[in-house]
Order: C-alpha cells, then sequence, then structure tokens
C-alpha cells in the first residue's frame, strides 16, 4: 500500500473550531490514478493537503510507503514532497520572475543538483511537453494549458511516485483540459506514477480508475471506474 | 539536502532581486542615501576643520600675546579708565622674571600704510618685529631670509612682505630679493618674501604685511620705548595658561594697575584658542556622525520594513518553494543574503557617490583641504553595512521561514 489513511481528522481554528475531515479512511496502490470529488468545501482540498505533507491533521493515522506521517521535522517534511511527491495546482503557482525552465528546475535546485545537469533535465521535461521553444519564456507570456504544462513537468523533474494535481483542468478550456488529462493518464499508463485528481467535473473524473466521492468530511462512496463510464458526457470529452 | 552557499545560491538572490527592479531600487535607496549622507558629512566636517585650521598655519600652539588697554578698576588713588602703555623695559623684565618663557617677542605695527615699487602700490600693514618673532609665527618663505637680530641691533633698513603684497608690486613674480620699495618716507630693501597664508589677526595677517626690524620701525613712526604687543612662547612643557596670573602680577607692579583687573592687559592665549576650536569640531564630528548613523539606521529600518512587506508578497512564491523542497534555513539564508546584498550594493553606490562629491568639493574650493574619507572610514561603513543588512534581513527572514508548504496554495 503506498497510501494509507485510517481516521484522519482536520479541524480548523481561525477563532471559530471548524471541523473539516470527520475520519477519513482510504487506501491507495502504487500506480494507481483516482480522483476525488465532492461538493465545494466538503474538504478535497484539505485532504489533498495532508496527502502532500503540505499540512498536517489533528487524528488518525497517515502512512506513505510504509512510513507513519506524523511530527515529521520540516526537514524530513520538505524530503518527502521533494522526492516522492509532485505537486499540479489550479492555479499553476510558476514563480512569475522566472523563465518556464528556471521553473521547471527548482526542485532540483533544493536539492543540490549542479546546475547544468538541472537544466539539462528541465529542457528534456519541456521537450516531453512540447514546450522547448517556450522554455525562456516568463509565465505571463504563456497561455493557461502551456502553464500547466510547465507546472507538470515541474512536479515531474525529481521522478515522484506521486502526483497530486488540484483542479488541474480549473482554469483550463475544454481542449486544453483534454489535452492535460492525456498527459497524466499517459505518465500513469506508461510510467506508472500515481496520480490523485481532485475535481469538479465528471469529465475530468472519468479518466481515472477510481473515484472517492467526499461529502461533508466523510468519503460517502468509492466508485470502481475502471470501465471510465462515469461520466454523462462520453469518455473521451470534457465538457464545461 | 543541500546547505552550501555557491553560486547558484547567489544566482538565485541576483535573479530575485535584479528581476524585481522596482521593488530593489526602492529599498535600496534609503541606505544609499543613509551611508552618501554620512560619508558626505563626515569628509565635508574633515574639510572645513582644515580650512579653519588653515587660519593658524604657521602659529605656535603655545604662545601668549599681550598688549594693554584702558584699567577698569581704581587702584591707589588713580581712576579706573587710565591708559598705560607696554614698553622695552617690560620686554627685558618678562625676559629675566620669567625663566620658563623662550621668546619674548615686542612689536611695534602701524596700519592703513601704502608700499609702493615702480608704479604699482598695496595697502599694507607695517610691523616692527624682533628677531625672534619667527619663532613665535613660522614663516613660509618663498624668497629670501627672515629678520634677523643683526637687522635689529644695525637698524638695517631692509623689509620682509607677505605673500599679497609681493603680488601687488611685483605682477611679473620673480624673486625681488635686493629691489627696494617706498613705504611713507623711507625706501626698504627687501630680504625676503613670506607666503604664509596664517590668518591669525593679532597685527594683521602675514600676507599683507610688511615686516621691518622692530628698531626700525619704533624709530620710523616715533615710538620712543613704547611697544604695542608682546608675543611669548614657553619652553618645551610650559603650559602657557599657568603663566598668565603671574604675568599680570609682574606688570602690574610696574605700571601700577590692580593685579586682579583683568582688563588693563588683554591676553590672547593661542592654547585656548586652539582648543576652543578642536572641541568645537568635536562637537560638531559627533553630531555628524549622530546624524549620518541616524540616517543610515533610519534607512536600514526602511529595508527592513520594505523586506517585510516583500515578504508577504512573496508568500505564495515561499509557499512554492517549500511545497517542492525547501527547508526553511534555505528561506531563511535567502532572505537575509538577499538583505545583505541589497544593503551592500546600495550602500557601496552611496560610499562611490560621497567620494565623487567630496572631489567635486574639493576642486570648488580649489584644494585647498582636503574633503575626501579615509580609506579607512570607508572600511568601517562597509562593515558597519554588512552588520545592517544582516540585522535589517533578520525580522523578514524570520517572518518568511514561519511559512507553510500550505500557504503555496492561497489565492491571490
Ligand atoms: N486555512 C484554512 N483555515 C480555515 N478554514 C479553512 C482553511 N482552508 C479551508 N478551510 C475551510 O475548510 C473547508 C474545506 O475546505 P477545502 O478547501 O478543503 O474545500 P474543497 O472541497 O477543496 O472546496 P472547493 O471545491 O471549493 O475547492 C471550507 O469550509 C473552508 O472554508
Ligand atoms: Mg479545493
Amino acid at each position: 500500500m503506498l497510501i494509507e489513511l485510517k481516521g484522519v481528522h482536520k479541524t480548523y481554528d481561525n477563532g471559530q473550531p471548524l471541523h473539516v475531515l470527520k475520519g477519513i479512511d482510504l487506501s491507495i496502490e502504487k500506480g494507481e490514478f483516482v480522483s476525488i470529488m465532492g461538493a465545494s468545501g466538503s474538504g478535497k482540498s484539505t485532504l489533498l493537503n495532508i496527502l502532500g505533507i503540505l499540512d498536517n491533521y489533528d487524528e488518525g493515522e497517515y502512512h506513505l510507503a510504509g512510513k507513519l506521517i506524523k511530527n515529521l521535522t520540516e526537514r524530513e517534511g520538505a524530503t518527502y514532497r521533494n522526492q516522492m511527491i509532485g505537486f499540479v495546482f489550479q492555479s499553476f503557482n510558476l514563480i512569475g520572475f522566472k523563465t518556464a525552465v528556471e521553473n521547471v528546475e527548482l526542485p532540483l535546485f533544493y536539492q543540490g543538483v549542479n546546475r547544468h545537469r538541472r537544466r539539462e533535465a528541465a529542457m528534456a521535461y519541456l521537450e516531453k511537453m512540447g514546450l522547448t521553444d517556450w522554455a525562456s519564456h516568463y509565465p505571463n507570456e504563456m497561455s493557461g494549458g502551456q502553464k500547466q504544462r510547465v507546472a507538470i513537468a515541474r512536479a515531474l523533474i525529481t521522478h515522484p511516485e506521486i502526483i497530486l494535481a488540484d483542479e488541474p483542468t480549473g482554469a483550463l478550456d475544454s481542449k486544453t483540459s483534454v489535452e492535460v488529462m492525456e498527459l497524466l493518464t499517459r505518465l500513469n499508463r506508461e510510467d506508472g506514477v500515481t496520480i490523485i485528481v481532485v475535481t469538479h467535473e465528471s469529465g475530468v473524473a472519468n479518466c481515472a480508475d477510481k473515484i472517492v466521492h467526499i461529502k461533508d468530511g466523510l468519503i460517502e462512496k468509492i466508485e470502481d471506474n475502471r470501465q471510465h463510464h462515469s461520466s454523462v458526457f462520453g469518455t473521451k470529452t470534457i465538457m464545461k | 539536502m543541500r546547505h552550501r552557499l555557491d553560486i547558484d545560491t547567489f544566482r538565485e538572490i541576483g535573479d530575485s532581486l535584479f528581476r524585481n527592479k522596482r521593488r530593489t531600487l526602492l529599498t535600496g535607496f534609503g541606505i544609499f542615501w543613509g551611508l552618501f549622507m554620512l560619508l558626505f558629512l563626515v569628509g565635508g566636517g574633515n574639510g572645513l576643520k582644515q580650512m579653519l585650521s588653515m587660519n593658524f598655519e604657521g602659529f605656535a600652539t603655545n604662545t601668549i600675546v599681550i598688549i594693554s588697554s584702558n584699567t577698569s578698576k581704581p587702584w591707589k588713588g588713580m581712576k579706573e579708565g587710565r591708559y598705560w602703555q607696554l614698553d622695552r623695559k617690560d620686554v627685558e623684565r618678562l625676559r629675566t622674571l620669567m625663566p620658563e618663557l623662550d621668546v619674548v617677542a615686542p612689536q611695534v605695527s602701524n596700519w592703513g600704510q601704502t608700499a609702493t615699487y615702480k608704479g604699482n602700490s598695496s595697502s599694507v600693514s607695517i610691523k616692527g618685529i624682533s628677531g625672534d618673532y619667527h619663532k613665535v609665527e613660522a614663516p613660509l618663505l618663498k624668497y629670501g631670509r627672515t629678520i634677523s637680530e643683526a637687522d635689529v641691533e644695525q637698524e638695517r633698513k631692509v623689509c620682509v612682505i607677505g605673500k599679497r603684497v609681493y603680488n601687488d608690486l611685483f605682477p611679473e613674480g620673480d624673486d625681488p630679493c635686493g629691489r627696494y620699495i617706498q613705504v611713507g618716507s623711507v625706501f626698504l630693501r627687501i630680504i625676503g618674501v613670506d607666503y604664509s597664508s596664517g590668518n591669525i589677526s593679532i597685527n594683521g595677517s602675514a600676507s599683507e604685511s610688511v615686516m621691518m626690524p622692530f628698531s626700525v620701525a619704533a624709530q620710523l613712526y616715533k615710538r620712543g620705548n613704547n611697544v604695542d604687543i608682546i608675543c611669548m612662547t614657553g619652553k618645551k612643557g610650559v603650559k602657557m595658561s599657568t603663566l598668565e596670573g603671574r604675568i599680570r602680577s609682574i606688570l602690574s607692579r610696574e605700571h601700577l594697575f590692580d593685579p586682579t583687573d583683568d582688563q588693563a592687559v588683554m591676553v590672547l592665549n593661542t592654547e585656548q584658542i586652539f582648543s576652543i576650536v578642536d572641541n568645537l569640531f568635536r562637537g560638531v564630528n559627533f553630531l555628524i556622525w549622530l546624524v549620518g548613523i541616524g540616517t543610515l539606521l533610519a534607512g536600514a529600518v526602511g529595508v527592513s520594513n520594505i523586506m517585510m512587506v516583500t515578504v508577504r508578497e512573496r508568500t505564495v512564491e515561499i509557499g512554492i518553494r517549500r511545497a517542492i523542497g525547501a527547508v526553511p534555513r534555505d528561506i531563511l539564508s535567502q532572505i537575509i543574503w538577499e538583505s545583505v546584498a541589497l544593503t551592500l550594493a546600495a550602500g557601496s553606490t552611496g560610499i562611490v557617490f560621497s567620494v565623487l562629491i567630496l572631489n567635486v568639493v574639493e576642486a570648488l574650493t580649489k584644494h585647498q583641504a582636503a574633503f575626501q574619507i579615509s580609506f579607512w572610514t570607508a572600511i568601517l561603513a562597509a562593515l558597519l553595512l554588512s552588520v545592517l543588512g544582516v540585522l535589517a534581513g533578520l525580522a523578514p527572514a524570520l517572518r518568511a521561514m514561519k511559512i507553510k508548504p500550505v500557504d503555496a496554495m492561497r489565492d491571490e
């Protein structure tokens, strides 16, 4: 089991406590493609942040690759994020004053990889994303789809086992959404990367083999979607 | 994980400074201005001090000059307000009664005279001086020699002229020694030219003086035994201010005035003047450093403040860095190095700029005085800057360290 959650609770306390996750049990195997769906405010992003060790939880247990993720030091957390997990966000979260290639190589900078090898690796991933010509452009000179592909290249450069994506198509039109999802699907099929995608769009969710439905901080049901028949709009489109 | 300071770290810092130019300029200006002001004021203060000190050029620092004046207290039946006069016997008396004195040099003077040479004329003040006067006010001889004891004894009709007099009378500017100038009804042979620019106006400044033997001047202006002023210097190690009382009492005994009558003898003590000027500039210097360092500190606080705001603006950026593998120490050192780099760059610009401006000031004052700051002042300033840079970066860096990876998810 790559990911194992047992009775995970999370309460935000900004003056007034808000119990967001109310006992999540979830197991994800290596190489799975999972999507998480649910109403706005149901706790999807909160769950994903916990999975990515971006945030901590209050109760329960989270095992990542057999290791209990609890009370980690900043350094341990950073190491796990850097080496096991790649992040893709709805708003891309590229650094504005860095070019595409500089953004992609940044995780390697924090690993202490030298400049030359960083640049080489970053260019290889940009090429994979079909963005070679855009390497020295700044994010504000690129389209949403291009930015999201740069972000995916950045997530992939450390060869993570897991990619966590929070509404990766949320800011894209349907055509680029399809492209991005095809990219993620190929990564899952060909390279065996475990992929977890939070989304509102049934078309996006339909790419996954397993759909986790969350309601009010609890898992409502886990749907087997290996047939990819979940989308009411058909299998090959993403309806916006 | 990495924890080295290498070229990449500095490239990272350079990038975030250079690619956010407006932010960088805004932040650096305070430091630039602070350092510029500090060094400019320090340099300017030194230059002014030198220019003021030039007024005392050549003057022995342990000189007492006495001048007779009206009495201000009644004494032995005589009314106050009586005038008395120094004379040659006083000179002898002071010499014999006060062995601590090195030189006792009498002087007679006559202001507002005119000296002429071949149609050129110059308004001058005449000083009749003794052969040892040069020990009181050192001349800066461009040509010839000073008045000697022999000149005084033999009443030779010779003179030493000051710089301005020389320029007026000899505009072509060659050696005038041996020529004769006319002052009043007498012709005097020039034996020297004094270029000293000292400006202590005890009897007119050196540059507009015609100095002749004391005996000649006394005869020429029919002074008899009278003496206008007596200049005295002490032997080595003698503090002149301690002698003042005895000088007054010797004179009061002879000239019959109250020894406690301070106004009857005007005493000028250069030691006092020098110490006043010294104290003045010590005060000015203190103020300069106070104001300068204050400005500098304000600059540093400014840097700190703006970086604080910057860190808040960069929350998402820093969150992203944390999410993709930066540890808090990476962030801490990045912010502190940014602050140090910024402070040093802005500060060095301030140093260079102040050096340039001080050079201009020096040129404008025709290089009369050195306005430039010393090498060590600059080094000290640079050290101060580095410390300031670290301090200014500390608070923002600590705040940046508190940014959590999850903050990367925050939408702006
Ligand atoms: N940092 C936080 N502090 C306090 N409350 C928070 C914080 N982050 C999220 N919440 C609250 O927790 C609840 C769940 O938030 P979460 O972002 O997980 O929802 P979500 O399912 O991702 O919703 P959406 O589909 O709109 O993105 C919401 O009510 C939200 O207001
Ligand atoms: Mg969300």
